[in-house]
């Protein structure tokens, strides 16, 4: 066991684990924050997906160890309160969730790539969220609630 | 499989009944308490503290807070909002004062059992008549109140209004409407469709915004449990084998292990129901139990099914589709008509196993303490699980508690109990709450597998291409051999998924199957035994068509025949009809022609496309909706499948959440897709090859359908149900888009176009 000092949706959070803990399970067992799911294990499902800095990794496959002063935010980070996400606005105005499991993974995915690229194309969405599984396969609704979210930012 | 039709019993239950019935605590009710209206000569409220309960599906209380219980599972279909909306619009409740509170897993409510797209089917009119009950009462309380005749009050939007204007809040009357006697049934009226407010309008699922900020809570997000370890089993590749021997020593050196124990194996056949067995390592969290399962160092003992090789099985049980089988339906004269024709059309199909593989594996949390076992579980059927824990535990039913979580999918996965009877099992052997994760790897490799399945079908024309006879072989092991050794022979139910109840007027017809013998875990997966059957038949026909020289969507319009209500139960004892009558829900060739011709017409069928493109068409009906599919498809260099458009026209009666069907659709569409295109499970020495999503390939956002139009047939015929129906025509669909786009006929699943 050692301690880490992490800041997790701004906050700093102290958290006892073994160095190979993968920061899922630190994010849902130490945490509390189930909002991050697990999936597969091995990334490659993307339902377990955070950003470190911004930039999204899968939880899964990260040990708690590498994650240092690296900002870590999850799906309960990026909005507060009754406010949402421009993104999790946009998904909620194309009805994408079915059952719903996979979505807080594919809104982190969503959320880094249109602050990378705030007008993907279509090869750049299928880029950035083959990722991403959905078995219930809302893909056309996350592709167009992408649009929408792109499109409200640039006004 | 199911149980009858439960008419709904309208009755009086009291609050305490009520509140006991939904796990709902006293406070949860009164929340509203400091709610009122600033016009109090309205008299929108009452007595707060009192509750208005008259069923089990429905509560009102004095703030007029309305709570509705959702009784079915909602595994990504929509039904905890759709059914509600239904009892709302029919008791003109206002949808923003109303809560949907989750229902245990209990008898009381009828059937509670999610699967088989019956949801709506079953409860729409149970429910309405629930809500017009409630609407009549409070129209009586007002008028009583009034001193007028009830004939003159209305209920509208949250109050009940009288014809001189002056209107009395739902809140209001609860208290009075509740001293009033429930009324007879015959003197219930039903809303006219006309005046529908939720019904077949656009609706968001209640679930939504805590969906999206990651507040939704699933299976493994049960964290509410003060003391709860976390469980992992290790367990015998080959289903129901047990254990040889076990070293947990350096398990035990991992950190966080607290404990490790065997569970007993149940055998093989399995059962539906029972656990797999093995090796349960518990510990603090989920980490440690995974190392210390990895440190885990196990033989396990070889079983009956050590030699199972699916390549092996499936090419035997393709050699014998091609012998004379056990004749399930026959009409006229095959072997002859065949050996007259003037052209043979012939063809196999293989589907291998398949793997539900929902994005939440299962997962259940237990808590097994003082004769009692409560239990949160994302399952499919909670009276079945119920019944599973009871007999597991040794406990009476009534000490049983199955709390139902949203479901991170299912696909008929978490129809079976066996994880949550695992956690039950661990949880009374530790003494503390336990919380059982599987591992994808676990669900990949013991699963509840699709059947395998080979077919052989021989069609026959004339001189003058009429279609003059259809034989069908369709050999795959039964499901009922999950549980029952001797079940080797295909059941009625799973040969009226898209065999025996072939719609076409041809005048020879046989259907036959031969035995083939469980060798794994075989359950059902969305539209079961509909996947490979429509698969087989929808190709053929594409083939029948070209062998005409008559367009695919016409030859099928030719093989239909005329209008009429295919008598089924005289062609085949067998028939099934998704346990309904045929007389309440016939087999209408006018409805089935309907979608047809309306896909013809909204796909632009027949378009010009450049090379490499192509649309396929199929229709097919199962679980009692008509569905037919065109599918485009755009093939490039490297053979990447793309699916640039699908068009689906459904007919499922009335249309209650169409953004929910059009929703199921889209889904269904991709979920086919993954199948036909990605998916494969094989077994070499009795062990399932596969593991994760690296070797076990579902379909991603560039295998999906980029544009899904789902077209939806006006009706005012009974609704049937949209969660299975979707997939039985859009395989192939697909396939014979493939074969447009190149030629190349899809004889075996998944498609292998190199």
């Amino acid at each position: 066991m050692a301690t880490y000092q992490l800041i997790v949706n701004g906050e700093n959070r102290e958290v006892e684990a073994v160095p190979n803990t993968p920061l899922l399970w630190v994010l849902r067992d130490n945490l509390s924050l189930t909002g991050t799911k697990y999936g597969c294990g091995m990334a490659q499902c993307g339902a377990c997906t955070v950003h470190l800095d911004g930039t999204p990794v899968r939880s899964c496959s990260t040990p708690v160890s590498t994650i240092g002063n690296k900002k870590v935010t999850t799906i309960e980070g990026i909005s507060s309160g009754e406010e949402v996400h421009p993104v999790q606005q946009a998904w909620m105005d194309e009805n994408v969730p079915q059952c719903g499991y996979c979505q807080a993974g594919q809104i982190m995915s969503a959320v880094a790539l249109l602050k990378k690229n705030p007008a993907p194309n279509d090869h750049d969405i299928e880029t950035a969220m083959s990722g991403n599984i959905c078995r219930c396969g809302t893909y056309e609704r996350i592709r167009k609630a992408i649009k929408r979210a792109s499109n409200t930012s640039a006004k | 499989m199911k149980t009858e039709i439960n008419e709904s019993k309208i009755f009086k239950v009291s609050r305490r009944d009520f509140l006991k019935s939904t796990s709902m605590s006293m406070s949860g009710l009164l929340l509203g308490l400091s709610f009122s209206c600033s016009d109090t000569s309205k008299k929108l409220t009452g007595n707060p503290a009192f509750t208005f309960s008259p069923g089990l599906f429905i509560s009102l209380n004095g703030n007029g807070d309305v709570t509705l219980i959702a009784h079915r599972s909602e595994m990504g279909t929509g039904i905890r909002t759709s059914l509600p909306l239904v009892m709302a619009d029919e008791m003109e409740a206002d949808w923003n004062r109303v809560k949907v509170v989750q229902a245990v897993g209990d008898e009381k409510y009828g059937d509670q059992n999610t699967d088989g797209s019956y949801s709506v089917r079953m409860f729409f009119t149970p429910l309405r008549k629930a809500g017009a009950t409630v609407r009549l009462l409070l129209e009586q309380a007002a008028a009583k109140e009034w001193g007028v005749d009830v004939s003159e009050c209305k209920a509208q939007n949250h109050e009940v209004v009288h014809t001189s204007g002056k209107s009395l809040g739902f809140g209001y009357l609860a208290e009075k409407a509740a001293a009033l006697p429930i009324p007879e049934e015959s003197s219930v009226t039903l809303k006219s469709p006309k005046d529908f407010k939720y019904i077949s309008k656009q609706s968001s699922i209640v679930d939504l915004k805590d969906i999206v900020t990651g507040k939704a809570k699933f299976g493994l997000d049960s964290n509410h449990l003060p003391n709860t370890k976390i469980a992992v089993i290790k367990r015998n590749p080959e289903p129901g084998a047990g254990l040889k021997s076990f070293k947990a020593d350096k398990a035990m050196e991992v950190p966080g292990v607290i404990k490790i124990f065997t569970l007993d194996p149940p055998g093989f056949p399995t059962t539906l129901t029972k656990p797999l067995g093995g090796v349960v390592v518990v510990a603090e969290n989920t980490w440690a139990a995974l190392e210390g399962r990895k440190a885990l160092e196990v033989t396990w003992n070889k079983g009956t099914n050590a030699d199972y090789d699916s390549h092996t099985y499936n090419h035997d049980m393709l050699q014998r589709a091609k012998t004379k089988g056990k004749v399930r339906r026959e009409n006229g004269q095959v072997d002859s008509a065949l050996k007259n024709a003037k052209k043979v059309i012939e063809a196999d199909y293989i589907v291998p196993l398949l793997s539900h593989a929902p994005m939440e594996t299962p997962c259940a949390l237990a808590h097994v303490h003082d004769n009692v076992c409560e239990v949160w579980a994302p399952v499919q059927d909670p009276q079945g699980a119920r019944k599973a824990l009871a007999g597991a535990l040794g406990m009476d039913i009534k000490a049983v508690t199955v709390n139902i979580t949203l479901l991170g999918g299912a696909f008929g996965r978490k129809s079976k109990p066996d994880f949550v009877v695992e956690a039950a099992l661990i949880s009374k052997t530790m003494g503390t709450p336990v919380k059982i994760l599987w591992t994808r790897e676990d669900d990949i490799q013991h699963d509840f597998y699709h059947f395998p399945a080979a077919q052989h079908l021989k069609v026959g024309l004339d001189e003058n291409n009429k279609v003059t006879s259809w034989l069908h072989r369709s050999v795959f092991p039964p499901i009922d051999g999950t549980s029952d050794a001797k079940a080797k022979e295909a059941s009625g139910a799973e040969l009226s998924m898209g065999m025996i109840d072939l719609p076409y007027a041809i005048e020879n017809v046989c259907c036959e199957t031969q035995e083939a013998t469980v060798k794994t875990r075989i359950g059902w997966l969305r539209s079961v035994a509909n996947i490979h059957h429509a698969y087989a038949v929808g190709c053929t026909l594409d083939e029948v068509a070209q062998a005409r020289g008559v367009d695919a969507i016409q030859n099928t319009l030719d093989l239909l025949g005329s209008d009429r209500s295919i008598d089924f139960n005289s062609l085949t004892s067998e028939f099934w009809n998704y346990s309904e009558k045929l007389e309440e829900f016939p087999w209408s060739t006018a409805r089935f022609r309907t979608v047809i011709e309306t896909a013809r017409e909204k796909s632009n069928w027949g378009k010009t496309l450049p090379k490499g493109s192509g649309q396929g068409f199929a229709a097919h009906r199962s679980f009692l909706t008509y569905v037919a599919c065109v599918v485009e498809v755009a093939i490039d260099a490297n053979n990447k499948i793309r699916i640039p458009k699908v068009d689906y026209v459904v007919d499922c009666g009335i249309p209650v959440n169409p953004e929910r069907i059009k929703a199921q659709f889209e889904g269904g569409a991709a979920f086919a897709a993954s199948l036909a295109l990605k998916s494969e499970i094989t077994v070499a020495k009795g062990a399932v090859q596969q593991s994760n999503f690296h070797n076990y390939l579902v379909g991603r956002m560039s295998d999906s359908p980029y544009e899904t139009a789902v077209h939806i047939i006006e009706s005012n015929d009974r609704p049937t149900g949209v969660g299975e129906p979707p997939v039985p025509p859009f395989i192939p669909a697909l396939c014979n888009a493939i074969f447009a786009a190149t030629g190349k006929r899809i004889r075996q699943l998944p498609v292998r176009l190199a």
